[in-house]
C-alpha cells in the first residue's frame, strides 16, 4: 500500500471512484422502461440544484428527479452500506461467509423495523430505523452467544445465523400474520424481499447520512482491521483495543444494515460478494478495501436496481431477486474455494 | 526498562492454571520458561504481555501494571509472537511485516518512509527480503515464523516475547531461528518444549509446573536430573561441555508408580 499508492494517486483514486459513482447514477437515472437521454437527465439535475431553467417534459423531469435519481440514490448508499458492513465483518471474525445478512442481522432489523411499524413498539419513542437498529443488535448478540457456545469455528458462526434468521423471520412473520390488516401485510412481505419501489427523496436523507458516517467509522478503524490479519490476540499485540473497536465496528454495522433494512427490506449477498470481488481487485489491506467495496456495493446496487426495472417489461421484480441471483452462485464459489485451500 | 510478574494467578473455566507466579525478566537476558503441556507456560506469556489480565496479581513494566498503561504504549515496548498464528488473507509476506508498525500509527497518520526503511530492515534481519512479496500461504512454516519475528521487530520493542516460537520446525529451522532471535539485542523471553535448546540459548530458565513457578535460574543450576524426573517424568543423564552449556541425555519413561510395566528401551536420545 505504502509503495503502490502516494498522496497524488490517492487524490486521483478517489476522484475516479466519485467519476465512476456519478456515471452510475446517471445510468440509474437514464435507464428504464422509457429510456430518457442523458442530456435530459444532466438538464434535470441542473434544473433542480441550480434553477438553471432548461425547458423539459414535466413528465420527464419528474420521473429523473422523483423517481429514478432518487431510487438510483438510495440504491448506491445501500450497496455501499451492505459491502462496508460485510468487510468488517468478515475481517473481524476472520469468516470470509460473514455478512449481516447471513449472520441474522438483517432478519433482526426486520423484525425490529415491523415491530415498531405494526405492534407499535415503543409507543412512538422509536421511529422504524431506530427499532431496526435494536433488533439488529440483539439479533447480533444472540448469534454470537450461539456462535460461542457452538464452538466459535467458522461453521459455528455461520450455523448460529441461520438459526438466528431462521427465529428473527419466523418472528415477523408471526407479527404480520397476527397484527397487521391484509394491506398492510401485502406490504410487508413485498419489502422484505428487498423492494426500491416507493423510495423517494426523503429516504435519500437517511440512507446517504447513515452510508457516509458508516465509510468514515471504517476508515477509522483500517488500520485497526488490518492487525485483525492474524487474530484478536495478534491485534491486541499490536497495541489495539480489541473490545472498543469491536464495538464500535459491530455497531456501525448494525447501525448501516438497520438504516437499508428500514428503508428497503433485507437484501442478500451484497454483503458478502462485493467485500471478496474488492481484495481481487485492490488486495487485503482495508485503507484501500473499504472504499473500494464501499465504491462497488453502489454501482452493484445501481445496476442490480436497473435490472430489476427492466428485466421484465411492464413488471419490476424485487431488488433482493436480483442480488440473489448473481450472489448465490458466488456464494458457492467461495466456498469450493475455501475446501480448495483448507 | 523491566517486566516483572507479582504474584500473578490465573484460572479459566473454574480451573487454577496459574497459581501466584512472581518472576522478573533481568534488562538483555533470554529468559527460557519450560515446563510440561498444561503447566501454564502459554498462559504467563498471554499474562506477561498484557493481553489477559491476571485474576490477582499483577504484571508490572517499569513498575507500572501493565493494565493501566495503554495497548499502543505497551506494544511500543514489548512485541508477542503467538504460537502458531495463521491467517487465510491473501496478504504477502511483506504486508505481514508492515502491520508491526501499527502501534505507531494512527488512524489519520501517514505511512512514511521511515516505516518503510524500519520493514526493510525487519525483513533482511530475518533473511526474508527475496520473499517479501510472496503471498502468506505459499510460505514454508519456518518462514511464517520468521516473518512472525520481523513483524516483531518492526515493533521495535525493547522486550520479546516468544510462546513456543520452534513449534512444527524442523531441527535447522528451530536452531536458526532461535539463534536469530539470540542476535538481536533485545530482552527475550520464550516458552521452550525442547530443554537442550533452552540449555544452549537461555540466559536464564524458568520451570512451570501445574501452575507453579518452581524454579528459576541459570541452565545448569535449574537443569538437574532430579528436577526434570520430577517435572517431565522422565529419566536423564546431563553432561557439561567445555563451555559450561549442559547437555541432556534422555533415558527411559519413568515407570510413574507402575513399576512392573516399565520398559527398559530408551524413549529418545537427544545428543544436540
Amino acid at each position: 500500500m505504502s509503495r503502490t499508492l502516494t498522496s497524488i494517486g490517492r487524490t486521483g483514486a478517489a476522484f475516479a471512484a466519485l467519476a465512476i459513482l456519478l456515471i452510475a447514477l446517471w445510468l440509474g437515472a437514464a435507464i428504464g422502461e422509457t429510456a430518457i437521454p442523458f442530456s435530459t437527465v444532466a438538464q434535470t439535475v441542473a434544473n433542480r440544484l441550480w434553477n438553471a431553467g432548461y425547458p423539459l417534459e414535466p413528465i420527464d423531469e419528474g420521473i429523473i428527479w422523483s423517481y429514478r435519481l432518487s431510487r438510483a440514490v438510495v440504491a448506491a448508499s445501500c450497496g455501499a452500506a451492505l459491502a462496508l458492513s460485510g468487510a468488517v465483518l468478515q475481517s473481524l471474525l476472520r469468516n470470509p461467509l460473514a455478512d449481516p445478512y447471513i449472520l441474522g442481522i438483517s432478519a433482526g432489523a426486520s423484525t425490529g423495523a415491523v415491530s415498531v411499524a405494526i405492534l407499535g413498539f415503543g409507543a412512538g419513542m422509536l421511529t422504524m430505523p431506530l427499532g431496526a437498529f435494536l433488533g439488529a443488535l440483539i439479533a447480533f448478540v444472540l448469534v454470537s452467544v450461539l456462535a460461542v457456545k457452538a464452538g466459535r469455528g467458522t461453521a459455528a458462526i455461520i450455523l448460529a445465523g441461520v438459526a438466528g434468521s431462521q427465529l428473527f423471520n419466523a418472528l415477523t412473520s408471526f407479527i404480520v400474520t397476527k397484527a397487521a390488516t391484509a394491506e398492510q401485510a401485502r406490504g410487508i412481505m413485498f419489502w422484505l424481499l428487498g423492494n426500491l419501489s416507493g423510495v423517494r427523496w426523503p429516504d435519500a436523507w437517511l440512507a446517504v447520512p447513515a452510508a457516509l458516517v458508516g465509510l468514515a467509522v471504517c476508515l477509522w478503524h483500517a488500520r485497526a482491521l488490518d492487525a485483525f490479519t492474524f487474530g484478536q490476540e495478534s491485534a491486541a499485540s499490536l497495541g489495539i483495543s480489541v473490545r472498543r473497536t469491536y464495538l464500535a465496528l459491530v455497531g456501525v454495522s448494525a447501525m448501516m444494515t438497520a438504516v437499508m433494512v428500514s428503508i428497503v427490506g433485507s437484501i442478500g449477498f451484497v454483503g458478502l460478494v462485493i467485500p471478496h470481488a474488492a481484495r481481487m481487485l485492490v488486495g487485503v489491506r482495508h485503507g484501500v478495501l473499504l472504499p473500494a467495496a464501499a465504491l462497488i456495493g453502489a454501482v452493484f446496487m445501481i445496476i442490480a436496481d436497473i435490472l430489476s426495472r427492466t428485466l421484465i417489461p411492464g413488471q419490476v421484480l424485487p431488488i433482493g431477486v436480483i442480488t440473489a441471483l448473481v450472489g448465490a452462485p458466488a456464494f458457492a464459489l467461495i466456498l469450493g474455494q475455501r475446501r480448495a485451500r483448507a | 526498562m523491566t517486566l516483572s510478574a507479582d504474584h500473578v494467578s490465573w484460572s479459566a473455566g473454574g480451573a487454577d492454571i496459574l497459581k501466584g507466579v512472581s518472576l522478573t525478566v533481568e534488562t538483555g537476558e533470554f529468559l527460557g520458561i519450560i515446563g510440561p503441556n498444561g503447566s501454564g507456560k502459554t498462559s504467563l506469556m498471554s499474562l506477561l504481555a498484557g493481553i489477559r489480565k491476571p485474576k490477582s496479581g499483577a504484571v508490572l513494566m517499569d513498575g507500572t501494571p501493565i493494565g493501566e498503561l495503554g495497548r499502543r504504549a505497551v506494544a511500543q515496548r514489548l512485541a508477542f509472537v503467538e504460537q502458531q498464528a495463521e491467517t487465510g488473507e491473501r496478504i504477502t509476506a511483506r504486508q505481514a511485516v508492515e502491520l508491526g508498525r501499527t502501534p505507531y500509527l494512527g488512524p489519520l497518520s501517514p505511512w512514511t518512509s521511515q516505516d518503510d526503511s524500519i520493514v526493510d530492515a525487519a525483513l533482511e534481519n530475518v533473511d526474508m527480503t527475496h520473499l517479501a512479496e510472496r503471498f502468506w500461504h505459499t510460505l514454508s512454516g519456518g518462514e511464517r515464523q520468521r516473518l512472525h519475528i520481523a513483524r516483531a521487530l518492526a515493533q521495535q520493542p525493547k522486550i520479546l516475547l516468544l510462546d513456543e516460537p520452534t513449534n512444527h520446525l524442523d531441527i535447522g529451522h528451530q536452531i536458526s531461528l532461535l539463534d536469530l532471535v539470540q542476535r538481536q539485542d533485545l530482552t527475550v523471553v520464550a516458552a521452550l518444549h525442547d530443554l537442550n535448546h533452552a540449555a544452549m540459548f537461555c540466559d536464564r530458565i524458568a520451570v512451570m509446573q501445574g501452575g507453579c513457578l518452581v524454579a528459576l535460574g541459570q541452565p545448569r543450576e535449574v537443569l538437574t536430573e532430579a528436577r526434570i524426573r520430577d517435572v517431565f517424568g522422565v529419566n536423564v543423564d546431563i553432561e557439561q561441555d567445555s563451555g559450561g552449556i549442559c547437555h541432556i541425555r534422555f533415558l527411559t519413561r519413568r515407570s510413574q508408580g507402575r513399576t512392573n510395566l516399565a520398559r527398559p528401551a530408551p524413549l529418545s536420545v537427544m545428543g544436540a
